[in-house]
């Protein structure tokens, strides 16, 4: 499957990753060349194989549905770019 | 003091033979000499380590220490600690500080040890050279212009250099075994879920597995019994007991049945690498082992699933990365979106945005079922080659990695750094636990003997390792560089 500049692009909008011009064009080239090796899994029959997503077979643990954290919020926000009354500042989104 | 093993840095705490002051000020000299040499640090944390060595002995005095009290050890820039900085070998997160532990910490605190900083690793973990670090890249001290392996490699480096006794890495491809191998160091990956990853920077969820990195296997089961066992605070870690790993070590291994998996001897091995593996399986034959040839017939398809795997995992991972809440953040935004993109530009290196395209593009709408569900059905057959081969034998033997040590600057090009993890990737796929003993040299450069064992065999795989190492003594050799700061 070959890669294109617009999947590139695709993923870097996706992943909100500012990618340039320029940059783009390299990552064309390496990802091209990974998807080329990773495409030898395409000449494998998997027909019936299910499909592995914990190596144990594990499946999520469910517990009592309980307040088990205390707020942390002042220490958790110690290391925000910033922060004002306990609120997190991004940019204006609504005007 | 730093030609000790931990295990014997232990016994001499006990007996008075010197304090934990005492040791702790002579690492911490140590790392002040050399590593400016070396880079195997991104934070020395001097006056925390004094401070926790005089409470160390102070419990000896007061006879409530235990093994491992005073010992100092190192932690890489991946565990979380609260107070010292956590880079993950990040720009974006040079500033950030945790406010909490990771559990491997906090048990390491309650045992006693020291921690004298946060060792160098490839950024975010993805890397097998320490060359994608933001901090630059690691020396390996057997030879200065070869790199360490990673992604743990200021861990191995640190370790090799007599600059800690031991340190803690992660393994999610081969970031603990490789760098053991190519620094001539002891590291043991153990089952996925039998250490707790909370509060572990998260690469690759379902493959991440912290383990430890010293000079024997006995130091190894010393550290694995401090860290290993359940913890609520990750659903991933396994309920399960955790047996006396030093107990086991004498165990005899008369009648041990080893596989030596053919794929791990073919194309691409460099015939050193297989001379000393092969002569290490003549000292097991010699110990009363068996050996047979077995095959892992997927083995050629674990790089390629790993490579969609661990990407799509890490793409989802570091989305957390957004500028707002830790980590960096860009100057000056001018809306949202340009803060998120551009942080993450600034904040991330190139390797980081390879796998992170890479991993939203194979999970993206019309390619999702092609990459993603395919290899997660590769990885079933994979696993299931080792289960098969588990019928027929107790451990596999191999090469941690198909050559010695590189040069620093060797590989450019992605794919081929990629393919130097053709004999540890394939463990994570499995889930299973590996460990890598020194098992010679090519010139200078150390040679890592790879051992396999099943699902929770970590005591198995110590005992088989340690009594290789009472049998050899390539894991006693030390580079000259570690003697030029006796």
């Amino acid at each position: 499957m070959a890669l294109e500049d617009s999947h590139v692009r695709r993923a870097a909008h996706l992943a909100r990753l500012a990618v340039s011009d320029d940059q783009a064009s390299g990552f064309v080239d390496d990802l091209s060349r990974i998807l080329d090796m990773v495409d030898q899994l395409q000449s494998l029959d998997t027909k019936g194989v299910a499909p592995l997503s914990h190596p144990l077979d594990a499946t999520q643990r469910l517990r009592a549905d309980e307040v088990t954290e205390a707020n942390q919020r002042d220490a958790f926000q110690r290391c925000a770019p910033a922060v004002e009354n306990g609120l997190y500042l991004v940019p204006r989104v609504v005007e | 003091m730093y030609e000790k093993t931990l295990t014997q840095l232990a016994a001499a705490l006990k007996s008075g033979e010197f304090s934990s002051r005492e040791l702790t000020a002579h690492y911490l000299q140590r790392i002040e000499k050399a590593d400016t040499k070396l880079n195997s640090f991104i934070s020395v944390t001097a006056e925390q380590a004094l401070q926790q060595a005089e409470i160390a002995d102070n419990a000896r005095a007061n006879g409530t220490a235990g093994t491992l009290a005073g010992i100092p050890l190192a932690l890489k820039d991946i565990f979380c600690t609260r107070d010292v900085k956590t880079s993950c070998g990040s720009k974006m997160l040079d500033n950030f500080i945790a406010p909490y532990d990771a559990t491997v910490v906090e048990k390491l605190s309650a045992a006693g040890t020291i921690s004298l900083g946060k060792t160098n690793m490839d950024e975010f973990a993805m890397g097998s050279s320490n060359e994608n670090s933001y901090y630059g890249p690691v020396k390996n001290p057997w030879d200065l212009t070869a790199v360490p392996g990673g992604s743990s490699g200021g861990s191995a480096a640190a370790v090799a250099a007599g600059l800690v006794p031991a340190a803690m890495g992660t393994d999610t491809g081969g970031s603990i075994r490789q760098p053991a191998a190519f620094c001539g160091i002891t590291g043991l990956k153990p089952t996925y879920g039998r250490v707790s990853r909370f509060g572990i920077i998260a690469y690759a969820s379902s493959l991440d597995q912290a383990g430890p990195m010293a000079r024997s296997a006995e130091d190894c089961a010393h550290l694995l019994g401090v860290i290993a066992g359940h913890d609520g605070r990750d659903s991933t870690s396994v309920a399960r007991g955790v047996p006396d790993y030093v107990e086991s070590l004498d165990a005899p291994l008369s009648g041990l049945k080893i596989g030596l998996p053919k794929e791990y001897f073919g194309d691409g091995l460099a015939p050193e690498v297989e001379k000393a593996v092969r002569d290490a399986v003549k000292v097991y034959e010699s110990l009363g082992a068996t050996v047979r040839d077995v095959s892992l017939p997927h083995t050629h398809y674990a790089i390629p699933a790993y490579y969609v795997i661990a990407p799509a995992e890490a793409s989802s991972n570091l989305s957390r990365y957004d500028g707002v809440r830790f980590g960096h953040r860009c100057d000056n935004p001018s809306d949202l979106i340009d803060l998120y993109t551009r942080s993450r530009a600034e904040g991330f290196g190139e390797e980081v945005k390879r796998r992170i395209l890479i991993g939203t593009h194979t999970l993206s709408e019309g390619f999702f079922d092609a990459y993603y569900t395919k290899a997660q059905q590769v990885r079933r057959l994979i696993r299931q080659d080792f289960l098969d081969a588990f019928e027929d034998v107790d451990v596999l033997m191999g090469p941690a990695s198909p050559t010695p040590a590189f040069d620093l600057g060797a590989k450019k090009d992605p794919v081929s750094m990629y393919l130097q993890d053709i004999y540890t990737i394939a463990v994570n796929l499995a889930g299973i636990p590996g460990i890598s003993v020194p098992a010679g040299f090519v010139g200078n450069r150390p040679v890592g003997l790879q051992i396999l064992g099943t699902h929770f065999a970590e005591a198995q795989l110590l005992n088989v390792a340690h009594q290789f190492q009472q049998a050899t003594d390539w894991h006693l050799q030390r580079p000259a560089f570690a003697e030029e700061y006796a």
